[in-house]
């Protein structure tokens, strides 16, 4: 396979086609993750959840648009910033949340916390505590998609950091030689925890890591829903198509510091602040509808209210919801008859 | 004498090696313009310069390998491995290479490298931030483990395992940087700041390995314990009113056995006690061995007190941790037998 690897950017652009649902979609499902997400961090400030807690925020196109591009039965699978995964999923936010309070009503009875849940329901792989772990996981499911004929994708995502991880190349090379359906996606928000991309890669243009592999690689505008949207559907269409995986790079940003506790020395307030101003996914997709009339400050308030509730009565949830009983922590461990 | 908590004790014998050694490098994920998440290595970089304390990218694999390279040309690294729970990717390279380079290469090639890493649980880090991996590195011939319980031990035993000329892993109970902790998460945090064993010497001490310290004497029976367990050893010890003899292993592999066997002798009770699974943990070979010095003195069976066999869990994470409840249970079982 011939590679090529490409900036989206250099590339002649016509804006991506939408519509008023298709776009109004997209924008309560990034609002519903920075809701949520923002809820997270303030629980977390009032002690109820506890440990590790990685907050998605300015992240939200990425999964969003993704998501966008799947078809029922692709799946899934990221490491453990992964709440908006598996909103985007279609997880129930309260069992999330119940997740991340450590109760029984979570998505792994409260014994799995932030960054450990899956639902073999919406096709959501995990949560993975370990950095780049998840990356042969989700060539394996590509595999075994192939194997079972069953015409599905799988989307391993894991960020740049974990891009570093040298199972990360051995997995390329194997997802190219057996031409796996798998789309790599690198969501590239140019930190991992205090490292910028530049002190830690000796190739930031990190598109071009799968070309060694011969792995078709691009980079994509992170921060736009529909860029991610219509790039994905390349890489997905490709690695359904039976031609192999494809390595998507988004160019992403997270507001927030890497888990709670994040003296956030590495980087000053102004590029936070900038980027938040400039090139806020959800506030982009806000104005595009503004401008053409799909929606107006009261819909607005409305669509914000609504997603609100959902948030609130997830919290509402959880809160209710008890601890798992200390016999809980046997179960699964391994199969019991 | 300067007053430190485990940190800046683990810190503080990294400088003095920096300072006496130019071969001593130190690195790891986010060690040198952030000095680390625990900063156990902050200002470092500043004093000793970025070719000398420095970030590597996310690569465990990497880093152990090569930190192996490095010591067999002649340096004398020190890597940090962020958390235990992220070792597995260097696993290969300490398992079958930094153990076995000397014993490969008939002695010319050594690798006197020192791997730090935190272990343990008690901050809610569940499945991936609390694991106790001991006893998959003391089943490694070829590699010596040591364990700290307190910022004296902290900085002797670092000092002793850089100046080692083979490999030591060196572990960090986390939930001790900042002070003792006695198992009772409902306690205020004790610090180190007025603890006799926070009274740090400054510049260069060893302490040896295979050379347990005596936490309290007594003659009722013998507690073995490592890393956490010993706070929570002695404070159950005084909440049962028994006279222990406890001991604070520090090094599992060179292992004291002599005192060991001399405490057991005398108290012929054992109680073992570590925060890892039980099913072969290191209390499995602690056991083993009491049984082969002692067994003629032992009055009763030996008694383990260990997490649970089950991956550590972010909810119920008391309930999993072996405290003082179970502990007392355990002192109890011991001193009731006959
Ligand atoms: C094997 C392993 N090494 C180190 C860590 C600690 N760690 C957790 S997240 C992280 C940074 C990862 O950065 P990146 O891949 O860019 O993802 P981001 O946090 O930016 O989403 C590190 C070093 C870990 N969890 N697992
Ligand atoms: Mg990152």
């Amino acid at each position: 396979m011939a590679t090529s690897t490409k900036k989206a950017s250099t590339k002649k652009k016509t804006a991506p086609k939408t519509n008023k649902d298709e776009l109004i979609s997209y924008y309560r499902d990034m609002l519903l993750i920075r809701r949520f997400e923002e809820k997270a961090g303030q629980l977390y400030g009032m002690g109820q959840i506890a440990g590790f807690c990685h907050l998605y925020i300015g992240q939200e196109a990425v999964v969003v648009g993704c998501r966008a591009a799947m078809k029922e039965g692709d799946q899934m699978i990221t490491g453990y910033r992964d709440h908006g995964h598996m909103l985007a999923c279609g997880m129930e936010p309260r069992g999330v949340m119940a997740e991340l309070t450590g109760r029984i009503d979570g998505y792994s009875r409260g014994k799995g916390g932030s960054m450990h849940m899956f639902s073999t329901d919406k096709k959501f792989y995990g949560g993975h505590g370990i950095v780049g772990a998840q990356v042969s996981l989700g060539a394996g499911l590509g595999f075994a998609n192939k194997y079972l004929d069953n015409n599905a994708v799988s989307l391993a995502f894991f960020g740049d950091g974990a891009a570093n991880q040298g199972q990360v190349y051995e997995t390329f090379n194997m997802a190219n030689l057996w031409d796996l359906p798998v789309v790599f996606v690198i969501e590239n928000n140019q930190y991992a925890m205090g490292t910028s991309v530049e002190r830690a890669s000796a190739q930031v243009e990190l598109y071009k890591r799968g070309e060694s592999f011969g792995i078709e690689g691009h980079q994509v505008d992170g921060m736009n829903v529909l860029e991610v949207r219509d790039a994905t559907q390349m890489a997905i269409d490709h690695a359904r198509a039976g031609k192999g995986p494809m390595v998507l790079e988004m160019k992403t940003y997270r507001y927030r510091g890497h888990s709670m506790s994040d003296p956030a020395k590495y980087r000053t307030r102004d590029e936070v602040n900038e980027v938040r101003g400039m090139r806020d996914p959800i506030d982009a997709v806000k104005d595009i509808m503004i401008k053409k009339k799909w929606i107006d400050l009261d819909g607005l308030k409305d669509l914000d209210k609504e997603i609100k509730a959902t948030v609130a009565e997830a919290v509402d949830f959880a809160q209710n919801s008890p601890e798992p009983e200390p016999f809980e922590l046997y179960t699964d461990v391994l199969l019991e008859d | 004498m300067p007053q430190m908590n485990m940190i800046e004790a683990i810190r503080d014998a990294l400088d003095v090696k920096m300072g006496q050694d130019k071969d001593v490098l130190v690195f790891g994920e986010d060690v040198g313009y952030f000095g680390g998440v625990f900063r156990c290595t902050a200002g470092l970089q500043e004093k000793h310069g970025l070719h000398r304390c420095f970030d590597t990218p996310i690569s465990e694999g990497g880093i152990v390998g090569i930190a192996v390279g490095m010591a067999a040309n002649g340096l004398r690294p020190v890597a940090e491995i962020q958390f235990a729970d992220y070792i597995y990717p260097g696993y290969d390279q300490i398992a079958s290479e930094a153990a076995r380079l000397r014993y490969r290469s008939n002695g010319d090639f050594t690798a006197p490298l020192t791997i730090r890493t935190p272990v343990g649980g008690g901050i809610y880090g569940g499945t991936t931030h609390s694991q106790s991996p001991e006893s998959l590195f003391t089943h490694i011939a070829g590699l010596k483990t040591v364990i700290p319980s307190n910022p004296y031990d902290a900085k002797g035993l670092l000092i002793q395992a850089i100046e080692d000329n083979d490999p030591v892993l060196f572990l960090e109970p986390k939930r001790l940087y900042n002070g003792p902790f006695d198992g009772d998460p409902h306690k205020p945090a004790v610090s180190w700041a007025k603890h006799e064993l926070g009274d740090v010497p400054a510049g260069h001490y060893t302490v040896p390995f295979e050379s347990a310290r005596k936490v309290a004497s007594g003659d009722d029976l013998t507690i073995l314990c490592y890393g956490t367990m010993v706070w929570v050893a002695e404070t159950s010890a005084k909440m049962m009113g028994v006279d222990a003899d406890i001991l604070d292993l520090r090094s599992l592999l060179p292992l004291d056995i002599d005192a060991i066997a001399e405490s057991v002798k005398r108290t012929g009770r054992c109680l073992i006690l570590h925060e890892a699974t039980r099913t072969s943990g290191f209390g499995a070979e602690l056991a083993a061995q009491v049984a082969e010095a002692c067994f003629y003195s032992l009055e009763v069976p030996i008694f383990r007190v260990t997490g649970w066999d089950t991956p550590y869990p972010h909810a119920q994470e008391w309930a999993y941790f072996p405290g003082q409840r179970r502990v007392c249970g355990g002192i109890r079982t011991i001193m009731e037998s006959q």
